[in-house]
C-alpha cells in the first residue's frame, strides 16, 4: 500500500472520531432538515442551504485544519522520523482531514436529502454537494499552508480566519466597490474574472446558475452568458477549482517538504 | 313597361338568379396526378366564382398563386406545395370570402426586397384560413389591410436563425375585427405581429422558440388576447403604443435573456392584465409609460425580475397578484411615487406577522430590494447574487432604509397564497 | 554506524552547528550533553533527517542521508513529548507504525515489559504522562532498529518504569545497537554512557569517556567537570566561594 494511503487511513480515522467531525455532521443534518423541513421543498431551501455551505464549509475547514495542523506538530516530528517520504506525509494527512470534513458534510446534507428531498431535486443537490467537497478541500490546504508558515499558533489562527473573512465578504466588497468605480466601462470579461479568482464566489455562482439562471443568465449580457452557461465555461469553472485546490496545496507541501522541523 | 316594372324584373331576376347560379352552376375542381387537373394553379385559373378546388395529396412544385375570385381551396389527405424558394404561394387579392385549408405549404423564398408568404391576404375580407401547416417560410400567414378574417388552427414553423433574413408567422397589418385562434407558431422573427389592428381577438395559441417576440403589438387599440402561451422566445411578448388591451389567462415562460421580458408594456393605456401567469423569465413584466393599468390576480414565479415598474407609469394597481420564489419581487428605475399601488398581494420572501388574524400580514411588504436597486446601476454585479457581502448590505438596509424607495410597499400583503 | 562530517547548520542567519566532525560505532551509548543553544538539538534532529544541514554530510552505515529516506527505516526515535492522535487507540498507533515501516515489529514482549497490556484498547487521550510515554518508548524499540536516539527519555517516567527503561537501553547497547541519549540527568550519564559528546557554541568540545572528561577538566565530579566547561569564570568565582553544592546545581538547571 502506497505510504500516503495509510496515513489518509489513519487521519481519517483520527479526525471522523473527533468530536468535531460529530459535531458538524449533526449541524448540517439539524440545519439543513430543518430548513427543509419547514420549507415547501427542496429547490425553495436550496439558496439558504447554499448561504449556509458558503459560510460553514470554509469556515470549519480553515478552523479545524490549522488546529489539526498546530496540534499535530509533535506526532509528525514523530512521523517524519519514520522511513516516509515528508510530502507523502503531509499529502496523506491533508487527503485524510480533507476528507474527513467532506465526509461528514456529505453524510449530513445527504441523511437529509434521503429524507426530505425528492428525485428532481438531485442535480440541484449534486452541485452543492459538489461545491461543499470542493470548498472543503480548498479551505483545508489553506489551512495547512497557514500553518507551516507561521509556527505562531495565535499568528497563524488570525490569519486563516482573515482569510476566510476576505474570501466569504471583503473580497465581494471590493469587487462591487470596483464595478462601481468603472461603471462607465464593459465589464463581463472583469466580472467573470473576477468571480473566477475567488471559490467562494465561484462555489455560489456555479449553484445559482442552476438555481437562479432566469436572473444570471439574463442581465449580465453575451460574456458572462456564454462563460458560465456552455460547457467550456463549466470546464474552465472546474479547472479554477481545483487550481484552488492544487496551488495552496503545493505550496504547503513544498513548504513542508524543505523545512527544518 | 314602365322604368318601374323594368326595375322590379331586374331586381327579380337578381334575386333569383345569384344564388340560384350558386347552386346550380358552383363546381368541383379536382387537382391530382391523375385527375383533369394537374396544376393548382390552373385549377384556380379555370375556376369561376363559387368554385370548390379539391387538391389531393401528392407534392406540387408551384409557386405564386393569385386567387382573385370567390373560391375555396381545400387540401384533401395533406397536399404538399413546394415553392421551392422561388416567390410566395397563394396570394388572396382584392377577392373576399375565400377559404384556404388543409395545405401542406414549404420553402417561400426569403428576400430583402421583397415579403415573400405562404398566404397573403391582401385587401380582402372574410377570408378564412384553417388548418394548414406552413413550414419553413420567410413569412407565414401575411394579412394587409383586410378585415373580418380568421386564421385558425394552422401551424406555421419556421427554421429562421438571424433576425434579419426571417419574416413573421402571423403577420397583420392594418386589419379589423380578426381572429387569430389555436395556431402554433415557431421559429420565425415574431410569433405573431399586429401593427395598426384593432377589435381582434388572439386566442389559444401556442407561440413558442421565435428569435424576437412571441407577440409583437404595436399601435393596435382595442383588442382581446387570452390563454395563449408564449414560451422561450428570445425577448418574449411585447405590447406597445396601444390603449384598450385586455390580456387574460396567457402563460408567459422561460424567456431569457439580457433584453427578454415576459412582457413588456410601453406606453399602455387604458388596459388590464389578469390572471397571467408569469414564470421563469428574466423580467416577468416591465413597464415604462404606461398608465392606467389594472394587474389583477396574476402569478409570478421564479423570475429574475416579477415586475419592473419604471417611473414613468401612472395610476397602475397591482392588487391580489401572487409573487412567488422570484429572484427581485419589484424594482423600480425612478425615485419617484407616482400614483401606481401595491395591494393585497401575496408576497413569498414577506417576513412578517399576522397577529390579528385577518389573513393580511401587519406590517407592509416592501418588495425593493437593496440589491436590485445597485443593479440598475452596475448590472453587472449580478454576479454578486446571495453573497454574504450584499446580504449583510440587505441586512443593513433592512434596519436603516436609506437607498431604496421607501413608497413602494404593500400595505395589506396576503398571508395566503391568492387563488381565484 | 554514524559519521557525521563539518555539518554546518544556521537558523536565521544564526550559526548553530559550525562544523561539527564525529563518527559514533555499534554497540555504545553516547550521551549528548551541553548547554542549551549548544546545538545538540539540531544535531540530532539532523540525523533523523527532521534538519537539513546547509553544509557537511552526514552518513549513516556508509550511506549519505541527504535526498535519502529509507535510512530511518535503521532508526528508532523516542521524542521527548509523547503527542498521538487523540481518537486512535495504543494498539492503532502501534499498527499505524508498524504499517508505515512496512516490518512486523515485536510490541508484544514490550507492553508485557511495561504492563501496558489492560490500556491497549484505551483512546490514546485518556492516557497519562507517563504512560504515553512508555507508549514512546516502545514504538522506538520495537522494530529492533540499529540505531536508537532517545530525546530525554525519563522525562514523565515512574522510577520503576524509568529503571526499566535503563535496563532496556543498557541491553540493547549489548546486542550491538548504537544508541544516542541526551538527558540532564547526570546520574543517567555516569550509569549509561559508553562515551559523552560535547557540544559547546556548536562545536564538539569533547568526545571520550566518563573518565577521560573527568581527567581533561581535573574534576572528581561530573557536575563540577561539565560545569567547569560551560561557565569557567562563574564555576571559579563559585569554587572560591567553596559553596559549590547548592549553587552549581542551580547551574545545572540549564546545562543539558
Amino acid at each position: 500500500m502506497n505510504n500516503s494511503l495509510k496515513i489518509i487511513k489513519y487521519t481519517f480515522y483520527d479526525t471522523l472520531r473527533s468530536w468535531w467531525a460529530i459535531l458538524y455532521f449533526m449541524f448540517f443534518l439539524l440545519v439543513t432538515g430543518g430548513l427543509l423541513y419547514f420549507s415547501a421543498g427542496f429547490t425553495h431551501s436550496v439558496a439558504s442551504i447554499l448561504n449556509i455551505i458558503l459560510f460553514i464549509v470554509p469556515l470549519v475547514s480553515i478552523v479545524f485544519g490549522i488546529m489539526y495542523y498546530y496540534n499535530s506538530r509533535e506526532f509528525a516530528l514523530l512521523l517524519m522520523a519514520q522511513p516516509l517520504r515528508r510530502r507523502q506525509l503531509f499529502l496523506g494527512q491533508y487527503l485524510g482531514l480533507a476528507g474527513s470534513l467532506s465526509l461528514s458534510f456529505l453524510a449530513g446534507i445527504g441523511l437529509v436529502f434521503l429524507l426530505f428531498g425528492s428525485m428532481e431535486a438531485i442535480g440541484l443537490l449534486l452541485m452543492l454537494m459538489f461545491a461543499g467537497t470542493v470548498l472543503s478541500f480548498i479551505f483545508t490546504a489553506v489551512a495547512l499552508w497557514v500553518g507551516v508558515q507561521y509556527e505562531d499558533r495565535t499568528k497563524g489562527f488570525g490569519i486563516a480566519i482573515l482569510i476566510w473573512l476576505f474570501a466569504l465578504v471583503i473580497y465581494d466588497g471590493l469587487f462591487l466597490a470596483f464595478l462601481f468605480v468603472f461603471e462607465e466601462y464593459p465589464l463581463e470579461k472583469a466580472a467573470t474574472g473576477f468571480s473566477i479568482l475567488n471559490p467562494v464566489d465561484l462555489a455560489r455562482i456555479m449553484v445559482m446558475l442552476r438555481l437562479e439562471s432566469a436572473a444570471l443568465l439574463g442581465f449580465t449580457g453575451a460574456v458572462f452568458n456564454k462563460f458560465f452557461g456552455t460547457v467550456s465555461g463549466i470546464a474552465v469553472s472546474g479547472f479554477a477549482m481545483l487550481l484552488w485546490v492544487f496551488l495552496p496545496l503545493q505550496s504547503f507541501l513544498r513548504k513542508a517538504g524543505n523545512k527544518d522541523f | 313597361m314602365n322604368s318601374f316594372g323594368y326595375h322590379i324584373i331586374l331586381l327579380l331576376f337578381t334575386a333569383l338568379s345569384l344564388p340560384a347560379g350558386n347552386f346550380a352552376f358552383a363546381k368541383d375542381l379536382e387537382v391530382c396526378n391523375t385527375c383533369a387537373w394537374t396544376s393548382i394553379k390552373q385549377a384556380v385559373e379555370a375556376a369561376e366564382e363559387g368554385d370548390r378546388i379539391l387538391v389531393r395529396s401528392g407534392i406540387y412544385y408551384e409557386n405564386s398563386i393569385t386567387i382573385n375570385k370567390k373560391i375555396s381551396l381545400s387540401g384533401k389527405g395533406n397536399p404538399v406545395i413546394d415553392a421551392g424558394k422561388m416567390n410566395g404561394i397563394f396570394t388572396i387579392d382584392k377577392t373576399d370570402s375565400v377559404l384556404i385549408e388543409g395545405f401542406i405549404l414549404r420553402n417561400v423564398e426569403v428576400s430583402y426586397r421583397k415579403d415573400f408568404a405562404a398566404i397573403k391576404v391582401f385587401r380582402s375580407n372574410y377570408c378564412i384560413i384553417r388548418n394548414n401547416s406552413i413550414e419553413n417560410a420567410f413569412f407565414g400567414i401575411q394579412l394587409e389591410k383586410s378585415d373580418y378574417t380568421s386564421v385558425l388552427e394552422n401551424k406555421v414553423v419556421g427554421e429562421a436563425i438571424k433576425e434579419a433574413s426571417s419574416g413573421n408567422a402571423i403577420h397583420l397589418w392594418y386589419c379589423n375585427n380578426a381572429s387569430i385562434e389555436g395556431n402554433y407558431l415557431q421559429g420565425h422573427r415574431d410569433g405573431i405581429y399586429f401593427e395598426f389592428v384593432s377589435s381582434s381577438v388572439i386566442r389559444n395559441n401556442r407561440s413558442t422558440g421565435n428569435l424576437r417576440y412571441g407577440l409583437h403589438f404595436m399601435f393596435s387599440d382595442n383588442n382581446l388576447y387570452q390563454e395563449n402561451t408564449f414560451s422561450k422566445n428570445g425577448a418574449g411578448v411585447a405590447v406597445m403604443y396601444s390603449k384598450g388591451i385586455e390580456m387574460t389567462g396567457n402563460l408567459f415562460s422561460d424567456n431569457w435573456g439580457a433584453a427578454a421580458y415576459g412582457l413588456l408594456l410601453k406606453d399602455i393605456t387604458d388596459s388590464s392584465i389578469r390572471r397571467n401567469t408569469f414564470s421563469g423569465n428574466t423580467i416577468g413584466v416591465h413597464a415604462e409609460g404606461s398608465n392606467r393599468l389594472q394587474v389583477e390576480q396574476n402569478t409570478w414565479t421564479r423570475n429574475g425580475w416579477a415586475f419592473k415598474i419604471m417611473g414613468s407609469c401612472d395610476e397602475v394597481k397591482i392588487t391580489e397578484n401572487n409573487f412567488i420564489s422570484n429572484t427581485f419581487e419589484v424594482s423600480s428605475g425612478a425615485a419617484r411615487a407616482g400614483s401606481n399601488v401595491f395591494d393585497g398581494n401575496y408576497w413569498s420572501s414577506y417576513t412578517g406577522y399576522d397577529l390579528d388574524k385577518d389573513g393580511s400580514g401587519d406590517v407592509p411588504h416592501r418588495p425593493v430590494k437593496l440589491f436590485s436597486y445597485l443593479l440598475e446601476k452596475s448590472p453587472h454585479a449580478i454576479v454578486l447574487l446571495r453573497s454574504m457581502f450584499t446580504d449583510l448590505l440587505e441586512l443593513a438596509e433592512k434596519v436603516t432604509p436609506v437607498l431604496t424607495p421607501e413608497f413602494i410597499k404593500d400595505e395589506n400583503p396576503s398571508i395566503k397564497i391568492i387563488k381565484w | 554506524m554514524i559519521r557525521i562530517e563539518n555539518v554546518e547548520k544556521s537558523f536565521r542567519k544564526l550559526p548553530v552547528l559550525k562544523g561539527v566532525e564525529v563518527e559514533m560505532e555499534k554497540g555504545k551509548i553516547y550521551a549528548f550533553l551541553g548547554p542549551n543553544g549548544s546545538g545538540k538539538t539540531t544535531l540530532l534532529k539532523s540525523i533523523l533527517g527532521l534538519v537539513k544541514p546547509d553544509k557537511g554530510a552526514i552518513y549513516i552505515a556508509g550511506q549519505d542521508i541527504q535526498k535519502n529516506w529509507e535510512y530511518r527505516r535503521r532508526i528508532g526515535y523516542m521524542p521527548q513529548i509523547a503527542h498521538f492522535p487523540e481518537n486512535l487507540n495504543v494498539e492503532e498507533l502501534f499498527r499505524m507504525i508498524r504499517d508505515i515501516r512496512e516490518m512486523k515489529g515485536d510490541n508484544e514482549e514490550l507492553v508485557k515489559y511495561f504492563q501496558l497490556e489492560k490500556h491497549l484498547k484505551s483512546p490514546l487521550k485518556t492516557l497519562s504522562g507517563g504512560m504515553k510515554q512508555k507508549v514512546n518508548a516502545i514504538l522506538a524499540l520495537m522494530f529492533d532498529p540499529e540505531i536508537l536516539i532517545f530525546d530525554e527519555p525519563s522525562t514523565g517516567l515512574d522510577p520503576v518504569s524509568h529503571l526499566k527503561l535503563k535496563q532496556l537501553i543498557l541491553r540493547e547497547r549489548d546486542r550491538g545497537k548504537t544508541i544516542l541519549i541526551t538527558t540532564h540527568i547526570l546520574s543517567e550519564v555516569g550509569e549509561l554512557a559508553d562515551e559523552i559528546i560535547f557540544l559547546l557554541d556548536g562545536k564538539i568540545f569533547f568526545q571520550g569517556t566518563t573518565e577521560e572528561l573527568l581527567a581533561s577538566q581535573e574534576e572528581k565530579n561530573l557536575e563540577r567537570a561539565i560545569a567547569k566547561i560551560t561557565d569557567r569564570e562563574e564555576f571559579e568565582k563559585l569554587a572560591k566561594r567553596e559553596q559549590h553544592t547548592s549553587a552549581v546545581s542551580r547551574l545545572f538547571h540549564w546545562v543539558a
